[in-house]
Order: structure tokens, then sequence, then C-alpha cells
């Protein structure tokens, strides 16, 4: 069967007329699954239709999101859009585009080899035959058979070729956002929202409520004001004065790392291998608990006509959200239709679905107004979902070549992902009868997993084996953040792997090249490692460093190595970055190096300044005061080289540089002192500690 | 109570009570949403809007202040700054963009000619999550280059 060979997102959306339509006028309508969320993809996914349509851009417009009109592709998660939205993309394109040659060559009783397309148009040798697409008109509501041949690569005008961003000229002038939409009569909505999970609420100052021109809604433990504008609503949600009952206690220690350690869990062994025998050595290394740390506070819209709801959202996934608001509605999925808007950068999964659920409920309780809810800066703080806390111990056998002849992982993780789950949306905890908290299990590293995200090294290591144990109740909610388990696995692996070459007395990128045999994964590493002249690295020791880390994100995505210079006295400075990546056949380069760059910045800050901080009120980090990030006087100078593989199918970029950018600064600040700081962020007091140490 | 002040080059006189911000008289009295809400604290710089020239957090401006005050926001920029963003692709969520190309106005107003340093010192207040740092120091270079 030629359809099981199609990728899912064609098996789950197996008509070219969901992906693609002709509209009067010379336009052309694509729909895709996978969003924008500031990573490009809607001008990477236009540049792919409209090269396998012989297209120019202008004429085409793309759906991205929309669950009355384009196709469900899943949550635009896990660098898989390129590969997963593009690819499918590409052959319906290439699809419609036979057809449309097919039956124009039987219009015109000549061969379908001698025509070709020029922007839409039909042509034989190169004059216009009178037809085009628009004038075919095929009928496009037939099953996608996946036969048409793809474009070579050296067919290809716009795929591999930097391309502006489509969306970036509106967000230059002051659009492009679901923040800036408005709709007549719009209601401005802000839910009360509990201090520590299960709180429940024993009043508010209704009084005040009103007095600011606001109303009251509560249903169960879910309350919120709503007011005819936006600053009222701020100004009545301040006033509230909400009194909260119990809830699970939290304390500081419990944002450590260390105390997950041993905590109620569901353990998964993903790799066995029998021990070697010989000298053993082992580390422990530790992430806290991480904002996503979104620039512009979620938002939603919802209206409900009592009888069918819509809502606007900068969620990743529309029909997931969907599925999750017919369960908190009572209406059945097709009275309800998801609209994605843009959003600021999310990294995963903030506060959005829990925004666009809070904005469905306030919309069923008050039927007819759209109901905008507008998130503060410490609502997004303390209430979306954290990136969680990891801890990751290594213990390896070393052979008498002082290489790894086992090597036993133990991660201690809460959950990764669960926007799965209904019960983990924050409204529903405060409605009357929640449901139970969900089971979570790790998602298995041969898909991608979560906390086992890169946790099983890219070297060739004999005898692995990978525990992982998931926090079943951690002491705040957590779900996906860029990258999952990828930067705090391979800051423990290459954190480790160092250490071992040091042990061995030998340079840590011919340690590292002895235990390579990806030729890919070699490329990258020595090309960065030529970048940053690494032969002249030095003993180190003396307050500056060079350090590398090498990842294939996921263990199947894109190829990336990073060295970075630090200078280490009282505090680290980062001087310069280096980064060699190899995507496979790239979209849009310049994109593409936005990206890798964008992910080196971040990692660096998750590295060396973030976490949240817990208190007797649940998370104590309320704002960018309380969680300082990287800023313009702490980013390094980078330097980023694509490799080209060849004709190879594209790999996802946009997560591949982030745990190699925390291993290289790990590394490098080691390189710098002469004594390794294991646990994130690599802050002043630890540098401190570990000079002292 | 009404507050008279020029904006975007324009007299207007709007209302204004004692406690409104400024960033909700732009963006819901008159729709200029270029101005964004980050933080409402004054931490991130996504609501920067000139006053007579200097960069300044509009979630924390009190409208009724601005009497007889030039405010200018980031729709009314120099174009030349707008086209130079562009031109290094700088950006990538794009929320922080408005508050960059403000600060870039002030700075290339009293510094035609910033070095690298100079761009950094006066941009640091803006944050930036998606990391697009290296491309806005570089918009910022080119548009000052275009118009030396």
């Amino acid at each position: 069967m030629i359809a099981n060979t199609l990728p899912k997102s064609l098996q789950d959306n197996p008509t070219l007329d969901r992906w693609i339509s002709f509209r009067p006028g010379g336009a052309v309508h694509v729909r895709a699954g996978k969003i924008e969320i500031g990573q490009g993809i809607a001008t990477a996914l236009a540049q792919i239709a409209a090269d396998e349509l012989d297209i120019t851009l202008s004429r085409l417009a793309l759906t991205a999101g929309d669950t009355d009109t384009a196709p469900d592709e899943g949550m635009t998660t896990g660098s898989m859009s390129v590969e997963m939205s593009g690819t499918s993309l590409r052959i319906v394109c290439a699809e419609v585009r036979a057809l449309m040659l097919a039956e124009a060559a039987t219009r015109l009783g000549r061969p379908a080899a001698t025509l070709a397309v020029e922007d839409g148009a039909i042509t034989e040798n190169g004059a216009p035959t009178g037809l085009d697409y628009w004038s075919l008109a095929v009928p496009l509501d037939r099953a996608i058979t996946g036969a048409a041949p793809l474009k070579p690569r050296a067919a290809h005008r716009l795929i591999g070729t930097d391309v502006p961003r489509l969306d970036l000229p509106a967000k230059l002038n002051g659009a492009g956002f679901l923040h800036d939409m408005t709709l007549p009569g719009l209601l401005h909505g802000r839910v009360l929202h509990p201090p520590l999970i299960g709180a429940t609420l024993a009043g508010v100052d209704e009084a005040a409520i009103t007095r600011v021109g606001a109303t009251f809604l509560r249903r169960g433990d879910f309350a919120a004001v709503l007011a005819p504008s936006e600053a009222q609503a701020r100004a009545a949600h301040a006033a509230a004065k909400p009194g909260w009952q119990g809830g699970r206690p939290v304390t500081p220690d419990m944002g450590e790392a260390d105390y997950l350690v041993g905590q109620p869990a569901i353990h998964a062994r993903f790799r066995e291998a029998p021990r070697a025998a010989g000298e053993r050595v082992s580390a422990t290394y530790t992430r806290p608990y991480i904002s996503h740390g979104t620039l512009g506070p979620s938002v939603a819209i919802a209206q409900c006509d009592g009888a069918h709801l819509t809502v606007w959202s900068h969620t990743q996934g529309v029909y997931l959200l969907r599925r999750h608001l017919a369960g908190l509605t009572n209406l059945p999925e097709t009275a309800i239709s998801v609209r994605h808007a843009q959003g600021a950068g999310c990294y995963g999964q903030n506060g959005a679905d829990d925004a666009a659920a809070e904005a469905a409920l306030l919309a069923t309780l008050n039927p007819g107004p759209p109901i905008r809810v507008l998130w503060g800066r410490a609502d997004e703080f303390t209430h979306e979902p954290a990136g969680t806390a990891m801890s990751v111990t290594i213990e390896a056998t070393l052979g008498a070549d002082g290489l790894p002849a086992d090597w036993v992982t133990t991660i201690w993780s809460a959950p990764h992902v669960a926007r799965s789950h209904f019960a983990c949306m924050l409204p529903v905890q405060s409605l009357p009868d929640p449901p139970a908290d969900p089971e979570h299990h790790d998602p298995h590293p041969d898909g991608g997993g979560g906390a086992s995200r890169n946790a099983i090294p890219l070297y060739d290591i004999p005898n692995l084996t990978l525990d992982v144990h998931i926090v079943q109740r951690p002491p705040i909610r957590t779900s996906a953040l860029r990258g999952l388990g990828a930067l705090p696995n391979t800051f423990a692996i290459e954190s480790f792997l160092d250490d071992l070459a040091s042990r061995a007395g030998i340079d840590p990128l011919d340690y590292r090249l002895r235990l390579l045999s990806d030729p890919r994964a070699r490329n990258v590493l020595t090309a960065a490692a030529a970048m940053a002249n690494w032969p002249a690295r030095g003993r180190g020791g003396e307050g500056r460093g060079l350090g590398l880390g090498l990842g294939r994100y996921k263990n199947r995505s894109a190829y990336a190595a990073v060295v970075m210079e630090v200078e280490v006295d009282t505090e680290i400075r980062l001087r310069r970055a280096w980064c060699a990546a190899d995507g496979g056949l790239v979209i849009n380069p310049d994109g593409a190096r936005n990206q890798l760059d964008g992910g080196i910045i971040q990692a660096a800050s998750m590295t060396l300044k973030e976490r949240i901080r817990l208190g007797p009120d649940g998370i104590a980090s309320r704002g960018w005061a309380d969680y300082p990030i990287l800023r313009f006087s702490e980013i390094p100078e980078i330097t980023t080289t694509l490799l080209d593989p060849g004709d190879v199918p594209p790999l996802g970029m946009g997560e591949c540089t982030m745990g190699p950018t925390a291993a290289a600064i790990g590394n490098a600040v080691a390189h710098a002192l002469g004594t390794r700081i294991h646990s994130m962020p690599l802050t002043r007091e630890r540098v401190a500690a570990a000079l002292l140490a | 109570m009404s507050t008279s002040f020029t904006l975007n080059g324009a007299p207007v006189t709007l209302p204004a009570n004692p406690g409104d911000l400024l960033i909700d008289t732009l963006r819901t009295g008159r729709g200029l949403t270029a101005t964004r809400y980050g933080c409402g604290e004054e931490q991130c710089g996504a609501c920067l809007v000139l006053i007579d020239g200097a960069p300044v957090h509009a979630c924390g401006r009190e409208t009724v202040t601005l009497q007889g005050r030039a405010v200018t926001t980031a729709e009314a920029i120099p174009s030349y700054i707008r086209d130079a963003f562009l031109a290094e692709q700088a950006g990538q969520c794009g929320y922080c963009l408005s508050g960059m190309l403000v600060a870039a106005t002030a700075l290339l107003a009293r510094s035609p000619a910033p070095d690298r340093a100079a761009i950094v010192e006066a941009l640091d207040g803006n944050l930036c999550r998606c990391g697009s740092h290296p491309r806005i120091i570089a918009a910022i270079l080119r548009a000052a280059r275009g118009a030396a």
C-alpha cells in the first residue's frame, strides 16, 4: 500500500483539498497544521509550496492552525515542522503540479513532458499555452498518492535561499499579534489564580471589584473579574484581595533538583546492559526549574453564542486544545472552533492553553460578548507550567584505554510533557470535582523522549543502561520547555566526557573522536573546533577557558557542535561562541542561522542565570527582577556555519544548539577554573564555592 | 479630565484621569498597538515610547503627566531604522522589537554613529527572549551607516 509510506500528516489529512485550493484572481491558498511561533516556519512552508508549484511567493496565502479549515498535524513542537509539515506540503504541491500538467497535456493533445509551469501558467518550450492552474481547475477532492516526484535540489529556486520572513514587516509596524486583536463589545477578564495547587477560595472583596466597574464570576474555585476595559480588569484583579486556603505546601528546598530524587515516581528502564569490570567513576549534574520567560504574557479571546464557541489562541496545537475545551465546556468538538493567532515566542508550553481555557470558561459562563483574557507578568511566571528540574547521574566503568566500557545514566525529573492531560490544565484544577491526577510516563527516547531526550550518548559507548524516574507530584506544575531533557542531558554527558578525558590525559576533542563513528557528528565537531582554533586552547586553569559541546537533537534531528570561550574571575563572561551545524537540506539558511544563534543565547541564559525560586506562596519568582535573563551586555560574539551534507532530507534545527551550548559553557568554565561546577545555573556563588573546594 | 500633547507629530487632546497609564491610552484609546505590554513593571522595555526624545516605559507613566509634551511611538520612528531591522532580519518572535526600535531611535538621535559598546549600553534594559540580540546590534549599526 502506497498510503502507508506517506508521512503521518498526509495519512491523517488524506485529500489534496485539505491542504491547497486555487482562488480566483491567481491566488493560491495553502493550509498547514504547524504554526508560526517566531521560528520562521510560515516563511519556510511558503518557500516549499511555491517551489514545488512553480509560483511566485506573492501568489501564496498560508493559513496555519485552524480547526475549521487547516489540517490536523498535531502540535508545533520538537523541531518537527519542516520535517513534517514541510515534507507533506512538498508532496501535496508536487502532486497538484503533476495533475495540472497531466490535465493540460490532455487538453492540448501534447505529451506532458513537453510542458512546464511558469508562475502558475502552463508553457510549452517557454511559450504560453493559454492554460494555467486557475483555468484548468482540476478537482482536488481526491486522495493524496505521493506518486509525483519531488523536485531535485538543483531545480529549487526558493528552497535553500534567504527569503525574508513574511511576518516580520507587520511585527515591526505594531501588528501581527493576538494581543493586538479587538472585537466589537469586547470584555476583559482576569482570573484570580490560586497560589498553591489545590488551594480553595475563601472569599474576595466583591465590593472593591464592583467599585472599579467590574463584575465577579465564580464556579467552584475558578474565580475571575470581568470588565469593559483592560485597565479596569487589571484594577479589579488588584483590588479583589482573594483569600486562599490550603493547597499543596511548598518550601524553598523543593525547588532544588536534589529534592526530586527518591520522591514517588514512575520508573522506566529504557536501556539495560551488563556492567563491565574495572574502575568506576560517577558524577551528578542538575538543572533547576526554569521558566519559558515568554516576553508577551499569554492571551486569548473566546466568544460563545450558547451553541458555538470560537476561541483565538497562540496555542501550539489547535486540535488538542479544542478537545480539552470540549471537556471543559461540555460542548461537542464540532461546536468549537479554535483559530491560531500569533503570540510572543513560547519555547514550549507557556500559559497559552491555560489562558484559552480560562477565556472559554468565561465565555460559556457569560455568553454573548467576546471575552479576552490577558495574563499579567506575575501570572505568567507563577502559573505557566515550568520547565522541570532534573538530576542526571552518570556512572561509567573505565577500560584500560581510559574509554568507558559501560555507562549507566539515572535521571530524576518531573513530567516534561503534560499538555495532553486534560486534568493538567490550570482552570480544570479549580472546578468542582476535578479529575484525578493522571499518571505521567516519560516518552520513550527512541521516539524523541522527554526526560530521556538526548540521554543516550551520540558516542559509540558499549553496555548502556538508562533509568528514568518521573516524579508524579512535583511541587509546581511542569510541562514542555524547548528541548525537554536535551539541555540537561547534553550538559551531563559532555561534562562527564570532558572529565573522563582529563583523567585519561587526552584532549577532550581527541577523546570524543575516539568514541565517535557517525561521520556527520564528526564533521560538525571538527568544524567547530577548527573555527575556534582548538589546538591553541592551552592548559587552562587561569581564568580563560575554551569548552566544547556536541549533540544531535533527539538523536535524530540536526547536529550541532558549539565551542565557547569564557573568562572567569568572580563571574563568568561569555566572550565568543563558534557553532557548526548540519540540518540536512536547509529551507532558509538565514532563518536557520537565526534559530541556531537564538538557541545559543537562550541556552546560555538558562545555563548561567535562570532558576525559579519557591516560597511559602508557591513560585516566588514573579517578575524579571526575580528572574534575570541574559542581556545585550552578556551575550558572546557568535560565529555560525551551516555545513552542507549534500542532497539529504531536512532535519529539524530549532532546538539543536541548546544542549551543546550548555555543555560548551560548562566545559569552558571547568577549563578556566580547573574544577567543575555540576549544577546549573553557574552563578557567582557556585564559582566561588568551586574555587574554595 | 483631558490632557493635550503631541502624539507622533500631531496635536491631540485625550481623556485622561489620574492613574490612567499611557500604555492604555495608546493601545486602547488610539489603537497604537506597537507599544506592547510585556510586564507592566518597567522591566522589559517592550512598551518604550519617546517622550521629548527620551525613551520611557509607557506602562509606568500616567497620561496626565504628558500635558504639553511630545510622545513618539514605535509606529512613527524613522523608516530607515525599521528598514535596517528588516534588512538584518533582526527578530524572531518580534514581540520585543517595538521597544528595540524606540531605544535605537533615541540612541541614534543623540549619537548618529554609535559603536557596538554604545549600542549594547543603550539597549541593555530591553529584554529579548528569542536571542535576536546580535542581529539587533547589526541592524542599528546598519542604520547608522545608512544615515551617515
